[in-house]
């Protein structure tokens, strides 16, 4: 950065020097252009640069026309229904991100309408998965699929990842619960269990903030941060659970079920046991 | 086998010489030369206790009393009720240098650093659950064979408070590790006590030392958990069980068993190895729960925050029914001039609701007592179907508490049954209403079903399923007998005496004192017994016994020309009996 004010001001120095020059203003204005865009092209989320891969696009259109767009528009423009609600929202936009997500995890193609687009075995593999993301992707300019970089969280310290604990309960833990167990939200919907969920697709979760979760732009959670977030819960996923059974992590209801079944139900079942058995003596009856 | 019969065998040919005097011994007799503890105690160890699983589930409570004693005074020991901020240096490795409290660092301390500290957490914890669940079975097996009536109303009043200041030790133990539950749950009781007209904040700043959380709470809630509860605890409990032995303790009728007498075992040596053994069944079993389930995982919560919360926070389940009422409350709240909110919305459930429902179960004794007019002393238990509206109440009680434990469980009923948090809701607020009504009168309806039935067996006798087949083509089943010791089983209880006022109003027209409330009273009475079935009379009884003859000699003639198979309908000796015609 500095290397490249530094290079305005030489130029711009220069410039002024041949002050008199009715060109000079223009020019300034031009280069000045010319650099931000070529630090924009540069530094931008790789979406941006990325030149679209016509092929892949094209293929990409061909499988959407088939799978997606009977819900979402041969443009993806989304349909509405007769009431004014939505078989399926416009994806322009939505970016490479949320169709890499909501397709890898199986969300889509919708299986049935219902409350909530419920996690499935995806139906495309990942050649299509990407086509169908640049596709998307080529409608207008959104999150771009998170590069294997932003989301390894094999180099993260501890600390650091201490500190994912920390924006993971000030963020997450109120819908997904404190272990990411998962949790109620109103009217039937909910946050599903994190466990087991690939570090691309928490990332990608976090992006583009699937239906009822809220979107974590990077202005809210830095990428530093979502990988924090990630490799604090990679970590939990790695940690044995010290206590023994976990009993779905979902606190103290499931304990209380466990303290009535397990607990008093085995005690009455001695106490039965026990008053069943008359005392015995280990005397013998008398022979005469 | 007499008595002196064995002690004559026993002793054999030689004469008997004492033993050696042995150490214990020795010592023994030396205390008791100065204490005569043996003589109180050959008349305390002699106490009789009757013999039924039911009478053991106050000894599952009593129990794990003790391992809560045993494992709590082992968390003393490493737990710091302080709330001083300090930097987390210990092995968990996913808080390890966050800022959080002494107490809560404390805690970690003791499940990851401490040899045995996790377990012996978790078996304190599972200890709690299953004391105040143990105190609850114990209370409805109480209520449900009517062994509070007099003269033991006092004892259960005693506990009633046992299982109030159990759920309050509860509570003040949840809090204390200091993690984000713990945290929650104080920041949700400040708020409920704040939610009490004029005197709340008051309380609130009292309890605090200040505005919450301040820096007071924890030490505070340590010594009332620590000290305070758990020695009011023991006092009740010795209160307790000194009255169950003045009382003596109550047993079920049954041939030799009457008012006046305990049939049972002797506390030494019989009760005592039943009880005894039982203690260290407890034991293994919370040790067992402790080692392999986890319960309270403290560190999964990380350190209380203010600004955080996490789904699923919930008080622990003896606290999950005002929790309950207050999730399906109405979001009901009255503005008065311009600056004063009365929370109906949270004073309503969590603070008079459970007032009231602590009062009515402590005042039931007295409530059935004074409907029914009923003063004697009662040592015999009653089975619940021949109480069918106490039996009712309590099973609408029941299931009163079961809804709104629903209800307080109601997110996590949402996402494993996959229901709406929504409709959970309005169905509670509607069956909290409705359900204990229906319970109470299906419970009764099947009480009464159950006396008919008994009845029927007192007055025809057993069904045994055989069908005679009479000379006129007509079909009659064979009734068997009671047993003698059966039918007095069955006919030992009082009738039920409805409670009428002895006159409205004396010659001249004047009211009685108190009559209006008598009238109540007798109105009362009437429902409360005006349904049961009452136990035959001798005239019926005689009665059925003289139909059973007319059945028997209505069946003599077809003695021997039996159709195959009758040779089993009861009344023959079927050693070798076969049916005729074998099947292969
Ligand atoms: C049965 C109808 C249906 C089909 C088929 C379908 N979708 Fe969807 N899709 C929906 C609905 C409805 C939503 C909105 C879900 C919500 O927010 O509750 C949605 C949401 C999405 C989103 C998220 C949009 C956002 O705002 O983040 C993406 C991306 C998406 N669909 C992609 C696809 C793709 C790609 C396919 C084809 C493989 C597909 N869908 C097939 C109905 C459908
Ligand atoms: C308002 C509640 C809410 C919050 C806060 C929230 N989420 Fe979510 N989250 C959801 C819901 C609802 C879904 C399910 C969306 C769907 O099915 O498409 C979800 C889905 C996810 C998934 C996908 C799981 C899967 O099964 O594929 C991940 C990963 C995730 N969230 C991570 C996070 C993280 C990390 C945070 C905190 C930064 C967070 N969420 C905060 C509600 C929330
Ligand atoms: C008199 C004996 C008792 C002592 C000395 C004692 C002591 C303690 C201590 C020091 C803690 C904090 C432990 C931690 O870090 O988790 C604790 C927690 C707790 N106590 Fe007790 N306690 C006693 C009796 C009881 C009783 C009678 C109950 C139940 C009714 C109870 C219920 C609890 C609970 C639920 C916790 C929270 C435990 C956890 O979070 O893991 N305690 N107790």
């Amino acid at each position: 950065m500095r290397l490249i004010t530094s290079l305005i001001r030489r130029t711009v120095g220069r410039l002024s020097a041949g002050r008199r020059s009715r060109l000079a203003a223009p020019l300034v204005l031009l280069l000045g252009l010319l650099i931000t865009g070529g630090m924009y092209a540069a530094l931008s989320p790789a979406s941006a640069t990325k030149a679209a891969d016509e092929d892949q696009v094209a293929k990409g259109r061909a499988l959407f026309l088939v799978g997606c767009a009977s819900c979402h528009g041969k443009n993806a423009e989304g349909i509405t229904t007769v009431k004014g609600g939505q078989y399926g929202p416009p994806l322009v936009g939505v970016g490479a991100a949320a169709v890499d997500f909501q397709v890898g995890t199986g969300r889509m193609p919708l299986a049935q309408p219902g409350d909530q687009a419920l996690r499935k075995a995806p139906v495309y593999d990942q050649d299509e998965i990407e086509a169908l993301s640049a596709f998307v992707a080529s409608l207008g300019p959104g999150p771009a699929i998170p590069e294997k970089s932003e989301y390894d969280y094999s180099k993260v310290s501890n600390e650091e990842m201490v500190r994912g604990g920390e924006f993971f309960r000030t963020n997450c833990t109120a819908c997904h619960n404190f272990a990411g167990a998962g949790g109620a939200l109103p009217r039937g919907r909910f946050a599903p269990s994190l466990n087991g969920v690939s570090a691309k697709h928490m990332y990608e979760a976090m992006l583009t903030g699937p239906q009822q979760m809220p979107v974590f732009s990077d202005q809210v959670l830095t990428p530093e941060d979502k990988l924090q977030i990630i490799s604090y819960l990679k970590k939990n996923e790695a940690t044995p659970a010290y206590g023994g059974f976990t009993l779905g992590s979902l606190g103290p209801v499931s304990e209380g079920l466990f303290a009535w079944l397990v607990g008093i139900g085995v005690l009455v079942g001695f106490a039965v046991w026990i008053a069943a058995n008359p005392a015995r003596s280990t005397r013998k009856k008398p022979t005469a | 086998m007499s008595r002196t019969e064995s002690v004559a065998r026993t002793n054999g040919t030689k004469a008997s010489k004492a033993a050696k005097p042995n150490k214990v011994g020795a010592a023994a007799e030396w205390a008791d030369d100065r204490l005569g503890l043996a003589t109180l105690a050959k008349k305390n160890l002699r106490k009789v206790f009757p013999d039924h699983w039911s009478f053991m589930l106050g000894e599952i409570a009593l129990w794990s009393f003790i391992v809560l004693l045993l494992t709590g005074v082992f968390l003393t020991l490493w737990f710091r009720p302080s709330m001083v901020e300090v930097v987390y240096d210990g092995s968990y490795s996913q808080l390890r240098g966050i800022k959080m409290s002494e107490a809560y660092a404390s805690s970690l301390h003791l499940s990851f650093d401490v040899r045995g500290g996790l377990l012996m957490r978790q078996m304190h914890h599972w200890a709690a659950m299953v004391f105040i669940a143990a105190m609850m079975v114990h209370l409805l097996r109480v209520f449900f064979t009517g062994a509070f009536r007099k003269p033991r109303e006092l004892n259960w009043v005693i506990g009633s408070l046992l299982l109030l200041l159990g759920t309050l030790e509860g509570f003040t133990g949840y809090s204390l590790p200091d993690d984000l539950l713990s945290g929650t749950g104080i920041r949700a009781a400040d708020g409920f006590m704040k939610s009490m007209p004029v005197v709340g904040t008051y309380m609130s700043f009292f309890l605090f030392g200040g505005e919450f959380p301040g820096d007071s709470i924890i030490p505070r809630l340590y010594t009332i958990h620590v000290l305070l509860i758990p020695g009011i605890l023991l006092a009740l409990i010795g209160a307790h069980m000194l009255l169950l032995v003045y009382h003596k303790h109550t047993q079920w009728p049954g041939p030799g068993r009457t008012e006046q007498n305990v049939v049972g075992y002797p506390m030494l040596p019989v009760y005592m190895a039943k009880a005894g053994g039982f203690f260290f069944v407890v034991f293994g079993v919370l040790g067992l729960m402790g080692a392999l389930l986890t319960i309270n995982p403290v560190w999964r919560f990380g350190p209380y925050n203010p600004a955080e919360v996490t789904a699923g926070s919930q008080p622990d389940w003896y606290m999950g029914w005002p929790d309950g009422a207050l999730r399906i409350m109405p979001n009901w709240e009255t503005h008065l001039w311009n600056n004063w909110t009365l929370s109906w919305n949270v004073f309503l459930p969590i603070i008079v609701l459970p007032g009231l429902m602590f009062t009515i179960v402590m005042m039931l004794p007295f409530l059935e007592q004074w409907i029914t007019g009923d003063k004697r002393e009662h040592h015999l238990l009653e089975r619940p179907r021949n109480a069918p509206s106490r039996t009712g109440l309590m099973v609408a009680l029941m299931t009163f508490y079961a809804i709104l434990w629903m209800a307080g469980g109601n997110d996590i009923l949402a996402i494993k049954l996959k229901l709406s948090i929504n409709q959970i809701t309005y169905f509670n607020r509607a069956a909290v209403f409705i359900g204990p009504v229906i319970a109470f009168f299906i419970t009764r309806r099947w009480c009464i079903s159950l006396q008919r039935a008994d009845n029927d067996k007192l007055l025809h006798g057993l069904e045994s399923g055989v069908i005679m087949r009479d000379a006129q083509g007509g079909y009659t089943e064979k009734h068997i007998p009671l047993p003698v010791d059966k039918a007095y089983t069955l006919t030992a209880r009082a009738r039920d005496e409805v409670y009428v006022p002895d006159s409205e109003a004396d010659e001249n027209g004047v009211n009685a004192p108190g009559a209006r409330l008598n009238k109540l009273r007798s109105r009362f009475s009437r429902l409360w017994y005006g349904d049961n079935i009452q136990k035959p009379t001798k005239a019926e009884l005689e009665e059925g016994h003289h139909h059973a003859e007319l059945e028997e000699a209505h069946d003599a003639p077809l003695e021997g020309h039996a159709a195959d198979g009758h040779q089993f309908d009861g009344r023959h000796d079927i050693e070798d009996e076969h049916l005729s015609r074998q099947h292969d």
